[in-house]
């Protein structure tokens, strides 16, 4: 494990200015939202359900086109973890984890290294050859991430990619992400329901309002990483999710 | 980085297919080994129970259809020999379904115009009866192997584009964004993502259109009447003149190569898509 105590803070990698969406049915997902994320930030938005916080992400990535204002980001090598693991069925999980990199025609021992340093970092060893129906969800979440490492992505987007496992293994997973982060140091945009994940694992938490989305609150997360899972009780990490409970509470 | 290994839980379906194939064996084969053995007695029944002894050639009974169809050799060589032709003739016609209709589905599915102009005419050949179509073919194509084959294509060739346009098209959203994100290709998409993902509905397909092929071989030989002797004019032969065990021979011989075809694509496709796939074939 990386021993630094502050993730460092670099250049801006991610940046939102005034971004609006409207579909072509009429409807308005996300209106004048603006903010940056720097390489060695990992900034959390949390908002009501169909706020309009996936749709930002698509616009990140370029999976939609935004209606008004401008993005700011290197697409080459972006990664996005899907609220879904996305696994190609037919695949084994080693040529799951190594699809990116066969997409961007890396030669084949390149990329099989790739992706059993991937597998590794996740914990998969010893499941390179098992199909994903013989995976249980936090494993295919965990092989989904391995897929998106081997990019070794400047900027992280994650739509809420632990909503479906259960808490044990969402908290491990944290850990796990968390540990990712601090080793890698990318730029890191996190959608989440779960506001104690939020504050866990940010340095920063956002606020998205209802339909149009726009950010309401900004929360800075003072606490050092390494974070330790007993964060989750202490007294200060209690009052912050506090505030942006109330303040989420306000944007419903 | 806590290295948390949790076991796999394989998901509910894959556990009960496992369990029941370990059972397999006995009993999935028992039940219609047991109604097999009823019909056969029923059979029995009808011949010797129900028809008077000068009407009794109207349904022979199990062995004397085993005696004279298929033990003595000159009747069962001439069943051999139409099973052969015929064969050849569903083999050929369902080889060239597969690879027609894949291609057409392929091209459907890559333009939507080429699909919405295509499948009505793909949907009024179905329609077809079949009998209309086949003095048709004798008429265009002579009575020999072409337009026998011809109608085997026709009558076999829509399960396959059905069921590979419906697996092209039933790619999740998110994998496509996946390619997309990655900038892949049409081609790569097609080679990686939307063909594999048919595969188990176009083995399925395969496997309807075997049995359809056998049929559609017989029922040519047997309306064209002329040209290399098949199943199909053995069974009009026979029928004619009232042969009823080597009739009833002929029609066991035929059901039992559209068995086997439909068994042979359900064990093909097991062995090409059966370790990933979850979908029975
Ligand atoms: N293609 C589309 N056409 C029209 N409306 C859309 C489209 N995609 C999304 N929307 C609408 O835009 C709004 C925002 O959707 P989005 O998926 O971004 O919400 P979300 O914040 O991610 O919600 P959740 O928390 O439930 O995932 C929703 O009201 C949704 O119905
Ligand atoms: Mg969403």
């Amino acid at each position: 494990m990386a021993a630094t105590k502050n993730v460092e803070l670099g250049e801006v990698a991610l940046s939102f200015n005034d971004i609006g969406m409207t579909f072509p049915d009429g409807t308005e997902a996300l209106r004048g939202v603006t903010f940056d994320v720097r390489r060695g930030e990992f900034v959390t938005i949390v908002g009501p359900s169909g706020c309009g916080k996936s749709t930002l992400l698509k616009i990140a990535s370029g999976l939609l086109q935004n209606t008004t204002g401008t993005v700011d980001v290197d697409r080459d090598r972006l990664g996005y973890v899907f609220q879904d693991a996305t696994l190609l069925p037919w695949r084994t999980i080693s040529k799951n984890v190594e699809l990116f990199a066969e997409l961007h025609e890396v030669d084949k021992n390149k990329r099989q290294a790739l992706a059993q340093e991937a597998i590794e970092l996740v914990g998969l060893t010893g499941f390179e050859n098992h199909f994903p129906k013989s995976l249980s969800g936090g494993m295919k979440m965990r092989a989904s991430l391995a897929r998106t490492l081997t990019l070794e992505p400047p900027v992280f987007l994650f739509d809420e990619p632990f909503g479906a496992v259960d808490e044990i293994t969402r908290e491990h997973l944290n850990d796990e992400t968390q540990a990712l982060f601090m080793r890698k140091g990318f730029a890191g945009l996190f959608i989440t329901h779960s506001i104690s994940e939020a504050v866990f694992m940010s340095t920063r938490v956002l606020v998205m309002s209802n339909r149009p989305g726009q950010i309401v609150d900004e929360y800075n997360i003072p606490f050092e990483y390494p974070r330790k899972p007993d964060l989750r009780f202490d007294p200060e990490f209690a009052r912050i999710s506090g505030e942006v409970s109330l303040s989420l509470r306000g944007a419903h | 980085m806590s290295d948390v290994t949790q076991m796999p839980t394989p998901p509910a379906t894959a556990s009960k297919s496992v369990r029941d194939r370990g059972r397999g064996g006995l009993r999935s084969v028992l039940p219609p080994l047991l109604l097999g053995l009823g019909l056969i007695a029923a059979w029995y029944g009808v011949t010797y129970g129900v028809l008077r002894e000068d009407r009794r050639f109207l349904l022979r009974a199990p062995h004397e259809v085993v005696n004279v169809g298929f033990l003595d050799w000159e009747n069962f060589s001439e069943l051999l020999g139409g099973l052969w032709s015929s064969g050849k003739v569903a083999f050929i016609g369902l080889l060239l379904a597969i690879i027609i209709g894949v291609l057409l589905a392929t091209i459907m599915s890559q333009t939507k115009l080429l699909e919405q102009a295509v499948f009505p005419y793909a949907v009024t050949l179905q329609a077809i009866p079949i009998l209309a179509i086949v003095p048709l073919m004798g008429f265009w194509f002579g009575f020999g192997f072409t337009s026998r084959v011809m109608v085997c294509v026709i009558i076999s060739i829509f399960p396959v584009i059905v069921n590979t346009l419906f697996g092209l098209q039933s790619v999740p959203k998110g994998m496509h964004d996946l390619f997309t994100l990655h900038q892949a290709s049409r081609l790569t998409r097609l080679r990686k993502l939307t063909l594999p993902n048919a595969m188990p509905a176009i083995f399925a397909g395969f496997r309807i259109s075997a049995g359809l092929s056998v049929i559609g071989a017989i029922v040519g030989d047997f309306f064209f009447g002329q040209g290399e002797v098949g199943i199909g004019q053995l069974i009009q032969k026979y029928a004619g003149r009232l042969l009823g065990e080597q009739l009833l021979a002929a029609i066991i011989l035929s059901s039992a190569l559209g068995v086997f075809v439909f068994l042979f694509f359900g064990w093909l496709g097991n062995r090409v898509v059966g370790k990933w796939s979850d979908a029975e074939i």
